[in-house]
């Protein structure tokens, strides 16, 4: 203590012992002070990022155009319409250098192409992180309340997806995302609402389960629930992992509440049988182009077939003939909103078709599965679990309410606070990863959690992630003007007896019509300007493919000459487009003058040979349809409309619009009009 | 008596305490070496790449297919049990980073492309019996605009620049007298510019005395959607393009 004082009291002597040299120390003592701030500065991080990236340009040949761009200090792109203020570009200096699209050293490489400026949008909107951090850690990875770490690349869609609730054309991942959410029935369970107030709606088809025991065994629904893809391995139905016992009593309470369907599909089905004729089963599946909807699995495994109804590889271990007699007899009766067309097949044709569907079993599906009766209690508890599964929320099931709001609302799911998320062990702390582990092993989180295991390849997972994170209160927080709407479905429903057909065959499965129905088939809300009435009639008896080289086509629907007329007419009246003229005529051009013109401007000055064939000895382009019979199909108005411009009726269509004059549309569409293809094409091939 | 701490002891003191603090910091980084828990039975000569390489992916994203490559020895016959560690440029990772060969020599991993577009030039490495055997393995990944582009020529040109078919597009090329250049032909598309790349897509083939069977795409492509189509079709073509300025930009 007291070498202590000693010390002081001299170090005092030393420094303050003499009014001048006090004044010199307390000088210096000022002026270091007064450097703190500057010294702060001049260590900080985005700093010594400024002056590597001086660093960086003095060696490039445009070094004094850079050095001349370059602003010392903090930047700050504030927006307060948009709540931004983002301090990026004090470190990423290079975002607007084009020179600067080789450097490899980040932060200094220039910002990729993308459609929005930097000044009118920032950083953050799209990236997220904390435009304010002037430091990388707390300007990326930070986590403290309310706010979230950048978005990795990876989900980096999920940005645009905030104001963009349309599919736009370059975000590729994100529709394919939104699309899952809706054809996997996540919306089945989870609610979300876009910003605008309008939900999201599933796009599949759960099937109704009022009468299952008509359709199938309760050994069948047994050995579906234990393992829904050894069933179908395309099935978007997830697994539960229910025990022996619980997909017992399940199957139990499903079969003794199912009431018979109503109407004459009973008695269709104990009607005495056609005979089937086994050899024309692969001919009529395939002349009726099951497979544009419904797929199976080839020898080599692979799955052959569309998507829009499921998978028939094994429907014989689940449908019962007669059921299924019924079923392509009229699905309309068992299922009243089926995307399944009514077929008008012959008895002998349905004989056919079941015998052939009948034989697609698997005899190690299933195999070894017998159920005794259930008793009351067991019924009891199949009911229990149906509600606690929320089997409901997706299926019609007799005796139990479909719940509301069964699982969690995901409208926000990708600004959910980290601070509220119980991540599992090694797992990386962050958003991203939670909603991946959640979607790929939700059971992991706890045996607790109801939500079933789906069957999803990674790149499935990415787009679904990416969807949900683009969920955020940002996107929400939006200025309306600068949110991009969904396009809505309309609920357009043709009336009259067209109307009723129009239902009947289900055209809205794969055609649009004003703006509601599937995208498998041409758009035919203009159809009737389009096509000439004896091609439509007979198309409709005997659809013809037009393009070749597609797999997916319009099957024949075995319409009598009534109902074929009275379509005919409907589409013809109805579709109608204001654009196209219908009473377009050639006049006195329509003369061999005319049409040889159109057919030298058709060879060499427009080539329409790379992609059509006129004449099938010498063309062989088949991008477009064949134009042989051309003149015998389409409208001489349509023809001249879509020559001007071939986009304005068929957005995206391949075919450019080459801006033509009047003269040469005029001209093509009488060489066009005058093929008119071999007759003898009739009605009842 | 009391030994009263100097400065220097002091100073010596805390130096070493931060040279033990650095070296534990640097313990931390490198405590799992990528080939930890590998069971390495056999070593080969000689690495080749089977399948994965020259593939075209998304920036930040998976590529599609799996990275192979093959452990072979002196008389070319396929070693099991061999290692293989995968290194790649800042932000590409591996899953896994390092594998030992299966029965058929053969060693995979999925390749996740970084956030920078372009080519991304990888190694295979194994460890060789005196000295490590690499091998180069290229993949190129698509910023937003270059993806735009494939997305457009997808739509509007492969089916006749693309020679080859698939069940969901069948090519046209074999039916075209003049034969279109495919994007990734590099030897012929590298020397022609921007501006007369621009002109044959407004304008169509004729615009530079080229076939007409080449349409024009002016009324029908916006100004943006021709750069993103020029955009991809640089990132892909091959030998790769080299932009002119970029020599003297880099000096």
């Amino acid at each position: 203590m007291q070498t202590i004082r000693k010390y002081l009291s001299s170090a005092w002597q030393v420094l303050f012992g003499d009014p001048v040299r006090a004044f010199g120390v307390v000088s210096v003592i000022l002026l270091l002070a007064l450097a703190i701030a500057p010294a702060k500065e001049h260590f900080s991080q985005w700093h010594s990022f400024q002056r590597n990236y001086l660093a960086l340009i003095r060696d490039r040949g445009d070094a004094i155009s850079l050095r001349r761009r370059f602003e010392p200090g903090i930047h700050q792109i504030w927006l307060p319409e948009l709540g931004v203020v983002d301090r990026c570009t004090t470190c990423h200096l290079g975002l607007k250098e084009a020179s600067l699209s080789d450097v490899s050293q980040q932060p200094f490489r220039k910002h990729p192409v993308v459609p929005h400026s930097l000044d009118a949008f920032g950083c953050v909107i799209c990236h997220g992180g904390q435009g304010p951090a002037t430091t990388v850690a707390e300007a990326h990875w930070s986590e403290r309340a309310g706010e979230q770490p950048i978005l990795p690349t990876r989900y980096i869609e999920a940005g645009c997806g905030q104001c963009h609730q349309n599919a736009p054309p370059g975000t590729p991942q994100l529709n394919q995302g939104r699309a899952l959410l809706t054809r996997y029935g996540c919306v089945h369970c989870h609610a979300i609402t876009r910003p605008d107030g309008s939900k999201v709606a599933a796009t599949d088809h759960p099937p109704s389960l009022l009468h299952i025991a008509d359709k199938t065994t309760r050994e069948w629904i047994f050995s579906w629930l234990k393992d829904p893809q050894a069933y179908a391995a395309s099935t978007t139905m997830p697994n539960y992992e229910l025990s022996d016992a619980d997909a017992n009593d399940i199957s139990a309470y499903l079969v003794s509440t199912s009431t018979a369907q109503t109407g004459d599909t009973v008695a269709s089905g104990a009607r005495p049988a056609a005979a089937a004729d086994p050899a024309a089963g692969p001919s009529l599946y395939g002349e009726s182009f099951c497979a544009s909807c419904h797929a199976v699995q080839n020898a080599a495994g692979n799955l052959v077939g569309g998507d829009l109804g499921p998978e028939l590889t094994r429907i014989g271990n689940k449908a019962k003939p007669e059921w299924l007699a019924a079923w392509l007899e009229n699905p309309r009766t068992y299922d009243s909103t089926t995307p399944m067309p009514h077929y008008r097949f012959t008895p002998q044709q349905i004989a056919t078709l079941v015998a052939f569907l009948q034989a697609k079993s698997d005899s190690d599906f299933g195999s070894g599965v017998h159920l005794n009766g259930a008793n009351p209690q067991q019924i009891a508890h199949g009911r229990k679990l149906i509600v606690e599964l929320g089997c409901a929320a997706c299926h019609e099931i007799n005796g139990v309410q479909k719940p509301e709001n069964f699982a969690p609302e995901l409208s926000t799911i990708g600004s959910k606070p980290l601070a509220q998320i119980v991540f599992l062990p090694n797992m990386e702390h962050s958003l991203p990863s939670y909603i991946v582990a959640k979607i790929r092993q939700p059971r992991t989180f706890g045996s607790s959690v109801k939500m079933p295991q789906f069957t999803l390849t990674a790149s499935q997972t990415d787009a679904l992630t990416t969807a949900l994170l683009a969920l955020t209160a940002r996107g929400r927080a939006m200025p309306d003007n600068l949110r991009v709407a969904a396009v809505p479905e309309t609920n357009y429903q043709p009336a009259g007896h067209a109307g009723k057909l129009i239902t009947e065959l289900a055209c809205f499965s794969c055609h649009r019509f004003n703006g509601r129905g599937g995208d498998m088939a041409p758009d035919l809300s203009w159809e009737g300007s389009s096509v000439q009435r004896q091609w439509l009639t007979d198309f409709l008896h005997n659809p013809n493919t037009l393009r070749p080289s597609l797999i997916r086509r319009m099957p024949r629907f075995n319409l009598n000459d009534s109902d074929n007329k009275e379509l005919t007419d409907y589409l013809l009246t109805v579709y109608q487009s204001p654009a196209i003229d219908p009473d377009l005529a050639l006049g006195a051009s329509d003369s061999a003058d005319v049409v040889e013109h159109g057919r030298q401007l058709f060879y060499s000055k427009y080539a329409c040979q790379a992609c059509h064939i006129v004449d099938t000895k010498t063309d062989k382009g088949y991008i477009g349809p064949t134009l042989t019979q051309v003149g015998s199909r389409l409208t001489p108005g349509w023809i001249y409309a879509w020559l001007k411009n071939p986009q304005a009726l068929r957005p995206g269509t391949t075919e450019p619009n080459q801006n033509l004059s009047d003269e040469d549309a005029h001209a093509l569409t009488a060489f066009l009009m005058s093929l008119k293809g071999t007759s003898g094409r009739g009605a009842k091939q | 008596m009391i030994t009263r701490l100097t400065a220097p002891t002091m100073f010596r003191a805390s130096a070493a305490l931060a040279i033990v603090s650095l070296a534990m910091l640097l313990g931390c980084q490198h405590s799992a070496p990528p080939n930890a828990g590998l069971k390495v039975t056999a070593q080969g000569t000689a690495l080749v790449e089977s399948s994965g390489g020259h593939q075209v992916g998304v920036t930040g994203t998976a590529l599609k297919d799996p990275l192979v490559v093959q452990v072979n020895d002196d008389k070319g016959t396929a070693v099991p049990g061999a290692l293989v560690e995968f290194h790649g440029p800042p932000g590409v990772s591996f899953d896994p980073a390092a594998a030992v060969t299966d029965s058929s020599g053969q060693a995979t991993s999925t390749v996740t492309l970084g956030s920078i577009a372009g080519r991304s030039q990888l190694t295979a490495e194994t460890p060789g019996r005196s000295k490590p055997v690499s091998i180069a393995i290229v993949e190129t990944a698509l910023g937003y605009q270059q993806r735009v582009g494939f997305i457009l020529a997808e739509q509007y040109c492969s089916r006749c620049h693309d020679p080859e078919s698939s069940p969901q597009r069948v090519s046209n090329f074999d039916n075209l007298e003049v034969k279109p250049h495919p994007f990734t032909e590099g030897s012929t598309l590298n020397k022609i510019s921007d501006t007369d790349l621009t002109s044959i897509i407004l304008h169509g083939g004729p615009a530079l005395n080229r076939s007409a069977l080449m349409p024009p795409y002016g009324n029908t492509l916006s100004a943006a959607d021709v750069k993103a189509l020029i955009a991809y079709t640089r990132a892909v073509s091959d030998p790769p393009y080299e932009p002119p300025g970029t020599v003297y930009a880099r000096k």
